[in-house]
């Protein structure tokens, strides 16, 4: 038992000791070059859809180096998490795609403003055998007619999120209400949902930065594409009262800025040979 | 303190209006796990005996690797039987991907090295006699083994629930090969990973506690087990 004992003390030592040392070597030559002040920390709640694209990779650095007095820390979750995670203060900067709770949430009082950032566009996936028919049409209401005719299934977001808001509207408009077992309400993220539909043969909507980021990996087609109905608008929220309110500020202005909005028109061009996102700040 | 509180009453709110759809996934859940338990028994009790009592060449190792399974983390878990299920993997052809097949695999994968494990310290800790005395009386290899478990029944009640424990209550390897599907896979951890998701956090904590409700029942049958096969003993 003492032994147990003795060798848990021991590697919880050895451990602390690597931890102790690992941050003296990262901090000396950082702290001796400048910036005597720590960078305070800034949360910017967003969707996991924005993560998955790839953009914060090179925008959060962007920012960053703009502004080194402030530490970006990414969250992102759903929709309806980002905008909670917002009322209750425990982000101060939202980016997210849902516009009509983003206005709701500026006439509660619990965001300052609300801002346009960006848009990109949603598109519906399928099988490369495309059972429904569907490839090559561009008005979504008659591909979703389709599908749901079809046999075939589709993959919903099934969480409240942007993406599966944008969904539900597009079954309200082609006046179907989808439900039975050829409808999969999967409840995760895009990336997740799109692996499983491609794993079942499913039909799914997605925002298209995921799915090229992930087009390697899945069994999927772009069939339908181009609907204006298929257009994503995505708002900048500070959060009233922020724990870091005067970045949440800066984050804010920023981003809407012309330096931040040509690096979005950039994005994906050397990737995907086209860009994922269209800026459209006023 | 005031969400908590509501957590509480949305908690008794949804059993108490017998929605279908939360019955649902509570009986899901218990299905997956306890039949994923069950194997788990089937492979681990046996298993645990032979690590338990044997004197053989490479147990330590063995031993070593049960004990680092009891820690493998379930998203590892569910990942491993991911790739197998996976269209592209070895055994895609089988089509269990997203179904509740799958999350029974990936489960009993978990809770195997936490029964074997258990039992092993279990059978390990029965005095070397007891086995010696019933060999002399004449008792047949299956029934020393079987005397020696029910010495350690206690003991191996103890790596039952912690195999259990260990799989009703995991998220990471049900999401991954399940898919949460609605009315197909979506058991408690995984609606309430999307509940959290979807900011409803009082819905979220009541299916939190109504899980820890259920947990709280089994475990107390069980130990009630257990005490009473102390009672038996003295």
């Amino acid at each position: 038992m003492w032994r147990i004992l003795a060798v848990a003390l021991s590697m919880s030592l050895v451990f602390s000791l690597a931890a102790c040392t690992s941050e003296d070597t990262a901090e000396e030559p950082g702290g001796q070059a400048q910036e005597p002040v720590e960078p305070t920390r800034l949360v910017l709640a967003s969707t996991t859809s924005t993560q998955d694209s790839g953009l914060f990779d090179v925008l959060i650095p962007a920012f960053e180096e703009a502004y080194p007095e402030y530490s970006v820390e990414v969250v992102a979750v759903g929709t309806g998490e980002a905008l909670e995670l917002g009322r209750n203060k425990d982000a101060d900067v939202l980016l997210v795609h849902a516009k009509a709770s983003e206005e709701e949430m500026v006439a509660e009082g619990y965001a300052t403003e609300r801002r346009d950032v960006m848009y990109n566009d949603f598109i519906i996936v399928g099988p490369a055998a495309d059972p429904a028919g569907v490839g090559g049409t561009s008005d979504a209401a008659a591909a979703l007619t389709a599908i749901s005719g079809s046999g075939a299934e589709f993959a919903s977001r099934g969480d409240d999120s942007g993406t599966h808001k944008k969904e539900l509207q597009l079954w309200e408009a082609a006046g179907i209400e989808p439900s039975g077992d050829w409808y999969l309400s999967v409840g995760q993220g895009m990336g997740d949902t799109l692996k499983l539909a491609s794993e079942k043969g499913a039909y799914t909507l997605t925002d298209r930065a995921t799915y090229l980021n992930l087009r390697d990996t899945l069994q999927l087609e772009i069939l339908v594409e181009g609907d204006s109905a298929l257009f994503n608008q995505y708002g900048v929220l500070p959060v009233t009262d922020a724990t870091n309110s005067d970045g949440a500020e800066a984050f804010t202005d920023w981003v809407t800025s012309a330096d931040a909005q040509a690096i979005i028109e950039e994005y994906g061009i050397d990737t995907f040979g086209q860009p994922l996102f269209v800026p459209n700040a006023q | 303190m005031e969400p908590i509180v509501e957590g509480f009453v949305e908690a008794g709110r949804l059993l108490a209006s017998g929605a279908s759809a939360v019955y649902e996934i509570i009986f899901l859940s218990l299905r997956v796990s306890a039949l994923a338990v069950a194997i788990a028994m089937l492979v681990g009790i046996p298993l645990g005996y032979v690590l338990g009592v044997g004197r053989f060449k490479g147990r330590r190792v063995a031993l070593i690797l049960v004990n680092t399974g009891m820690g493998l983390p379930p998203v590892v878990a569910g990942l491993l039987v991911y790739m197998f299920l996976s269209r592209s993997g070895p055994l895609g052809d089988l089509r269990l991907l997203f179904t509740v097949p799958a999350m029974i695999i990936a489960q009993v994968l978990i809770a195997t090295p936490l029964v074997t494990g258990v039992t092993a310290a279990a059978i390990g800790s029965v005095p070397l006699e007891l086995r010696l005395q019933a060999r002399s009386l004449g008792a047949s290899w299956l029934q020393e083994s079987w005397l020696t478990v029910k010495e350690a029944r206690r003991g191996v009640m103890a790596a039952v629930v912690a195999g259990f424990g260990g799989i009703i209550s995991e998220v990471g390897a049900v999401m991954i090969v399940g898919g949460n599907i609605e009315h197909s896979t979506r058991v408690m951890t995984t609606a309430i990973v999307l509940e959290a998701r979807k900011g409803n956090f009082g819905t979220a904590l009541a299916l939190g506690l109504i899980l820890i409700g259920i947990a709280f029942a089994i475990n107390g049958m069980l130990t009630g087990l257990q005490q009473s096969g102390a009672r038996y003993e003295r």
